[in-house]
């Protein structure tokens, strides 16, 4: 490819310029900053986890690290606590993936239209994304507060309760609540994603089909749907793989309580390492939560792909 | 037209700003001018406030000008994390840590403190509370200077108590169950309980203290073996979901830490609780609580024999294995944990000093509450000091959790934890 850019030796008068370097040379020299970063923080602590994950390290046991080959990952796999909490993680990502989309997307057709205050829809809608996770988590805990707690007031008030609930303390109600909050978060990134996919169809199509008789939501159905397609097949990659491995706002919220109720596959593999000190175990663990993501994303790749040549 | 000339210039400029930056990060000096610099890791959530510890470290400092310390505080369920990410993972920034009791044993396995044994002073293995040795201590080895004596005491209301009638604190935790059907009764307040029941060390420390009552203040024997799915401990677990069932504690206790149970008798929406010593100056701030003045303190509550309990809440100063002044460090610990120190302030936290016990210009601030104290301090029982403390406190936090909240019955949930406890001792 380089080929057909590189330049002949100019002559310039009598004088011969010296020999440039090769294209590609120039080309190593500019990525190798970058690509040195990158070893350094990406590829040598990613080797270095694989190293770890085949070891029993405990840091309670120093020296004492015998190799185990696939003992981690076989005990993780066969462990009823890794299931339950990788469960725990799909749970979260499907329910929360699922409802930011469908919201997303209504938001977004909304805010396609030739509405009077379109500007301002938008800027209102993107902040809940705009804040820091810490800080919509905090406000969340406060909100599901069961003594002084917004949401108790809100429903109390309306005549929706009778006495006030217990929220993030109740095992069956905990990821709920925080499946509520990750959605008002992420919900204006899904919905700004889509409203920019919205945009690329040409109204004219729409406009085509109706003319053809199509009703709205047969026209939605039939020629929008299809063409923002891969936007959205793009937004359901990044929101699973972000979903799966949530972790701030669990650990903020709920610490993974109550009774384990909240515990996901990160908070998990987080407890194991660093508060259980068994670093080869959280190695592995780290592995298996990367696996499970890889296999996600291969699946909606596949869709992509298939889309592509549709 | 091209000019080949820039381009190698360009390619060296990268490269020399790479090595700049490199040989950059290593060659920072250390600090001149003989000025040390010490990192100190609090806790925000109980016993001396940051105020307290600006105090103790400005007389300190005055008394060291060549010696800085920057304190740094977290909550507490945060400090043990920080502690181990910061130096397992290799920044080992702090120079001091809080270790709290069950944590010597973990730390010092790990390699994280530093043993102090040959330079602790003679006034302090004397004149100190036994009890606050053990968050010290592992092996008969001196990790920690000690620093914290603390306990769960129980506050009540005396305004709702003689509402509902009742014209003296509770002995036992008969009586507790007794005082809080009649105020529930007389609908002073919907739940009369409140606890720091969260899934944290928090409800450990409740559940430990109400173990001991019901005689059973060990978890594990000395061969390792579990005893805390049964009697003291099993028992103390079913008398906290009898107090659920019943509707006299607050089922938002499932969530709350200290710090809530603190703001819920502030609010007036609860006639009693344990906590640690801060909760009295807490709950009676008028800037803070509605109750102010309002809230009692006495020894927590007994059983038959047993004439009350206190789980051992104290904690130690140690100095880190990554510090680059280990001395300076010691001698800042020793002088923050020095009588003197600790006799600055003692509205938030008892001194652990024996004398201060007797000594009725410290003691004047809150007759009462010393007497208290000093009755409970000769009961503590510790959590266990082993290496696998965090593990099996988590796991125990589970299992009182499913328990607390019906999905299993307390037997079947600590007896799982028993079945598990190999695993977690590995």
């Amino acid at each position: 490819m380089s080929q057909g850019i590189r330049t002949r030796t100019p002559v310039i008068g009598q004088t011969r310029v010296r020999k440039p370097w090769p294209e590609s040379w120039v080309a190593a020299a500019f990525i190798a900053p970058a690509a040195l970063v990158i070893l350094l923080v990406v590829v040598v602590p990613l080797a270095r986890a694989a190293w770890m994950s085949l070891f029993d390290i405990s840091l309670v046991r120093p020296g004492d690290e015998p190799f185990v080959g696939l003992g981690n990952y076989i005990e993780q796999l066969t462990s009823a606590d890794f299931w339950a909490a990788t469960w725990r993680a799909l749970w979260f990502t499907v329910v929360s993936t699922a409802l930011e989309l469908g919201l997303g997307l209504a938001l977004a057709l909304l805010m396609d239209q030739p509405l009077r205050f379109r500007w301002l829809l938008r800027t209102l809608v993107i902040l809940p994304w705009a804040l820091p996770t810490i800080v919509n988590a905090l406000m969340w805990r406060w909100i599901d507060n069961a003594e002084y707690g917004a949401l108790n007031a809100l429903l109390t008030q309306v005549g929706i309760l009778h006495s006030y609930q217990v929220w993030l303390s109740n095992s069956d109600l905990a990821m709920w609540m925080v499946i509520l909050a990750d959605v008002w978060k992420m919900t204006p990134l899904v919905a700004i994603l889509l409203l920019a996919g919205l945009q690329s169809v040409s109204p004219e199509l729409v406009e085509a089909a109706k003319v053809d008789g199509a009703s709205t939501i047969q026209a939605f159905r039939h020629v929008l749907l299809p063409l923002i397609m891969p936007v959205i097949l793009i937004v359901l990659v990044l929101r699973t793989m972000e979903a799966f491995k949530v972790f701030d706002i669990v650990w903020i919220m709920t610490g993974g309580g109550p009774a384990n109720a909240t515990q996901t596959i990160a908070i998990y593999a987080y407890q194991t390492a660093y508060q259980g000190y068994d670093f080869g175990r959280g190695a592995a663990l780290g592995y298996l939560i990367a696996l499970v993501i890889m296999v996600l994303a291969a699946i909606y790749l596949r869709l992509l792909g298939r889309l592509g040549r549709a | 037209m091209r000019r080949p000339r820039g381009r190698t210039v360009l390619v060296l400029l990268t490269v020399a700003t790479l090595l700049g930056a490199c040989s950059g990060a290593a060659s920072q000096a250390p600090a001149g001018g003989g000025q040390i610099t010490l990192h100190a890791l609090f806790m925000k959530q109980a016993a001396y406030s940051d105020a307290d510890v600006k105090a103790m470290t400005d007389a300190f400092t005055a008394a060291n000008p060549n010696i800085t310390v920057v304190p740094e505080y977290v909550g507490y369920d945060a400090l043990h994390d920080k502690i181990v990410t910061d130096q397992v993972g290799g920044s080992g920034l702090y120079d001091i840590v809080l270790m709290d009791t069950p944590w010597p044993a973990e730390f010092v396995k790990a390699g994280i403190v530093t043993d102090i044994t040959d330079k602790i002073p003679a006034d302090f293995k004397n004149g100190v509370f036994p009890s606050a040795w053990t968050a010290a201590t592992y092996n008969g080895r001196y990790y920690g200077v000690p620093w914290i004596n603390d306990t769960k005491f129980f506050f009540y209301n005396k305004q709702m108590f003689a509402q509902a009638g009742i014209t003296s604190a509770p002995k036992t935790w008969d009586d507790v169950v007794a005082d809080a059907k009649a105020i529930k009764a007389k609908g002073i307040v919907q739940y009369p309980i409140v606890a720091s029941w969260k899934q944290v060390e928090a409800v450990i420390c409740d559940w430990t203290q109400l173990a001991a009552v019901f005689g059973g203040a060990n978890f594990i024997d000395a061969q390792g073996n579990a005893t805390f799915n049964t009697g003291g401990g099993l028992d103390a677990l079913k008398f906290m979901k009898q107090l659920l069932d019943d509707g006299l504690v607050n089922p938002a206790s499932l969530g709350f830490i200290e710090d809530d149970v603190n703001s819920t008798m502030a609010a007036g929406q609860a006639a009693m609780a344990l906590n640690w010593t801060y909760g009295y100056a807490v709950m009676n701030d008028p800037k803070q609580s509605k109750v102010a003045g309002q809230i009692a303190v006495v020894a927590s509550p007994g059983e038959g024999s047993v004439a009350t309990s206190g789980v051992n809440g104290g904690m130690s100063l140690a100095v880190t294995k990554s510090s680059k002044h280990p001395d300076e460090a010691l001698k800042y610990a020793l002088w923050i944990a020095s009588e003197k120190s600790q006799e600055m302030d003692t509205s938030l936290a008892f001194p652990m000093w024996k004398a201060s016990f007797d000594n009725p210009e410290v003691t004047k601030a809150n007759p009462d509450f010393f007497a208290a104290a000093k009755v409970q301090f000769a009961n503590l029982v510790a959590r266990p000091v082993v290496p696998y403390y965090t593990k099996l406190s988590n796991a125990l936090q589970v299992a009182i959790q499913l328990a607390l909240q019906g999905k299993e019955t307390p037997e079947q949930a600590l007896n799982d934890v028993a079945a598990k406890l190999p695993d977690l001792q590995k």
